[in-house]
C-alpha cells in the first residue's frame, strides 16, 4: 500500500501524494488560500467542486512547471508560473461552464481567482520547479485534494448548520430552523476557528503523547 | 530572507520557511550567472505559445456545450414565467422601434440599444406571452429576472430569477415569498398613448402600502432586493414595452 510499483518511486511518490492531505494540508496546516476556503464553502456541493477545479489547476500546473523547470530561467520565474496557472484555471472555467451553468453561478469569480491563490503559486515555486514532474504533479495533486478535504469538512459543517441539509439532502426534517448565520460570511469564520482548534487540539496532545514516551 | 535565518532565538518551527515563497532564493543567486535576454524572451515566448494553444484549444472544444446549457437556461427561465409555453422564438426590439427575430448567438450579435425578448408560443402555436430579462444592482450584486409579459390584460404575470447573490434567507426571499410573488400576477405595464414610455412608472413601495396595480410591495426586510427587481423590471419594460406594443401582430402566431 506504500508505494506505487513500478515507477521507481516506490514510497516517496506516496509521501508527495501524502503530504498535502494530512502532513501540511493547505487549509488546517498551512492556512494558504483562505480567499476561497471562507467564501464558497457555503455547501458541500460548492466546496466540492471548487476544491476539485483548485486540484486540477495545482496538478495540472505542477506538472507543466516541473517539466519546464530547467528552460525557466529565474529571473522570469514568477511571470511564467502565473502564465502557466492562469492557462489552466481559463480551462477549469471553460468546462465548468460546459458542463454546469448552475454550478458555474454558485463558483462566480472564485474561479479565476484561483490565479491569485497562493497555494498554487506557492507550490510551483516551492516544490515543482525543484523536482521531476511526476512527483510535482503528484503533491499538486495530494496538496489539492487535501484543499479539498478542507473545504468540504468546513463547507458539509456550514451546510448542515446553515441549511439544515447536506449535499441537499434535508436532514432533520422541516421543523428545522436554520442558523442562517452560518451560511453569511461569519459562519465561515467560526466554522474555520472550530476546526482549527480541534487541529491544534490534535497537534498539541500528540507532542505530549511524544515527549511521554521520550522520557519514558 | 537571510536575516531571518540569523537570528539564533527564531520562534517559529524549523519547517515554516517551506511553507512560503521564495525561502532560500537569496542562497540561489550568484552574481556569475546572468541570464542572457534573448533566453528570457524565448522562454517567456514559448510557455505563451503553449498557453495560447491550451487556452484556444479548451475554449473551443467547450464551447458548443456552455452554448447549449446557456440557451437552456435561459428556456427554463420563460417556461417558469409563461407556464402556457411550449415553444419559443427569440427576438430583439430595435432602438428606432421596430423588431426583428434574433439571428447568431451571443451577446455580440445584437445592435447596440437593441433589446432582446422571447416570444413563447401555446400547443396551437399562438402566441401566449413576452419574456424579457431585466437586471438592477442589489443589496450584494446584479438581481437579474425575467419576467413574463401577456399583451391581452397589457400587464407582467410572472417573474423568475435568472442570477442573484442576495443574502441567504433575506434578500433571496423574492423567490419564496408568496406575498411578494403576488405583486406580480397582474402588474399593470399599460404603454402611455404616444408610445413613449410606460403610462406608469413602476414603483417599489414600502411594504403594506400598495395601492395602484403598477407598484410593488416590497418585502419588510429586504427592501433593497425588492427595489432592485422593480427597477429591473422597471428600466427593461420602458425600453422594451413601446417599441415591441405596436408591432404585436407582427408575432401573434410562430413563425
Amino acid at each position: 500500500m506504500n508505494s506505487f510499483p513500478g515507477t521507481g518511486y516506490e514510497g516517496k511518490n506516496w509521501t508527495e501524494f501524502m503530504e498535502g492531505i494530512w502532513e501540511r494540508n493547505p487549509v488546517f496546516v498551512m492556512v494558504l488560500g483562505m480567499c476561497p476556503t471562507l467564501a464558497v464553502t457555503v455547501s458541500a456541493i460548492n466546496s466540492i467542486s471548487m476544491g476539485l477545479a483548485t486540484t486540477f489547476v495545482m496538478a495540472a500546473s505542477c506538472w507543466l512547471v516541473s517539466l519546464l523547470r530547467h528552460q525557466i530561467p529565474k529571473e522570469v520565474r514568477i511571470a511564467t508560473y502565473i502564465v502557466i496557472i492562469a492557462t489552466f484555471v481559463t480551462v477549469v472555467d471553460y468546462a465548468i461552464q460546459a458542463i454546469s451553468l448552475d454550478m458555474y453561478e454558485a463558483l462566480g469569480a472564485y474561479i479565476q481567482l484561483i490565479v491569485a491563490n497562493c497555494l498554487v503559486l506557492g507550490r510551483a515555486e516551492a516544490h515543482a520547479a525543484r523536482n521531476a514532474p511526476l512527483p510535482a504533479a503528484l503533491n499538486g495533486l495530494g496538496m489539492g485534494l487535501g484543499f479539498t478535504l478542507g473545504l468540504v469538512m468546513i463547507g458539509g459543517v456550514r451546510e448542515i448548520l446553515g441549511a439544515g441539509t447536506l449535499l441537499g439532502f434535508s436532514l432533520f426534517g422541516a421543523n428545522f430552523q436554520p442558523w442562517v448565520v452560518m451560511v453569511l460570511p461569519p459562519g465561515g469564520f467560526f466554522v474555520m476557528g472550530g476546526w482549527l482548534l480541534v487541529f491544534a487540539l490534535v497537534r498539541a496532545r500528540r507532542e505530549r503523547a511524544a515527549v511521554a514516551a521520550q522520557e519514558t | 530572507m537571510s536575516t531571518q535565518n540569523d537570528n539564533p532565538p527564531n520562534p517559529l518551527p524549523a519547517k515554516v520557511g517551506d511553507y512560503g515563497l521564495a525561502a532560500d532564493a537569496a542562497s540561489e543567486a550568484s552574481p556569475a550567472q546572468i541570464t542572457p535576454t534573448v533566453a528570457m524572451i524565448r522562454t517567456l515566448g514559448l510557455v505563451s505559445l503553449i498557453c495560447g494553444l491550451i487556452i484556444v484549444g479548451s475554449f473551443e472544444i467547450t464551447l458548443p456545450a456552455a452554448q447549449a446549457n446557456r440557451r437552456l437556461a435561459a428556456e427554463r427561465a420563460v417556461f417558469k414565467v409563461i407556464p402556457a409555453a411550449k415553444s419559443i422564438a427569440e427576438y430583439v426590439a430595435l432602438p428606432g422601434g421596430g423588431i426583428e427575430p434574433r439571428v447568431g448567438a451571443g451577446d455580440t450579435a445584437i445592435v447596440p440599444g437593441a433589446v432582446k425578448f422571447f416570444a413563447a408560443y401555446d400547443a396551437a402555436g399562438q402566441l401566449a406571452g413576452i419574456a424579457a430579462e431585466g437586471a438592477a444592482k442589489g443589496y450584494a450584486d446584479t438581481v437579474r429576472v425575467m419576467f413574463g409579459y401577456s399583451p391581452a390584460c397589457q400587464c407582467v404575470v410572472g417573474i423568475g430569477v435568472v442570477s442573484m447573490r442576495e443574502t441567504p434567507g433575506i434578500g433571496d426571499k423574492i423567490i419564496t415569498d408568496k406575498d411578494f410573488l403576488a405583486n406580480f400576477k397582474a402588474l399593470d405595464t399599460k404603454v402611455s398613448k404616444e408610445l413613449a414610455a410606460l403610462a406608469n412608472e413602476i414603483k417599489v413601495v414600502k411594504h403594506g402600502t400598495k395601492t395602484q396595480p403598477w407598484q410593488i410591495d416590497a418585502i419588510a426586510g429586504a427592501t433593497i432586493t425588492s427595489r432592485a427587481v422593480g427597477k429591473g423590471i422597471n428600466e427593461a419594460a420602458q425600453m422594451l414595452l413601446p417599441r415591441l406594443v405596436p408591432n404585436l401582430d407582427k408575432i401573434r402566431s410562430k413563425p
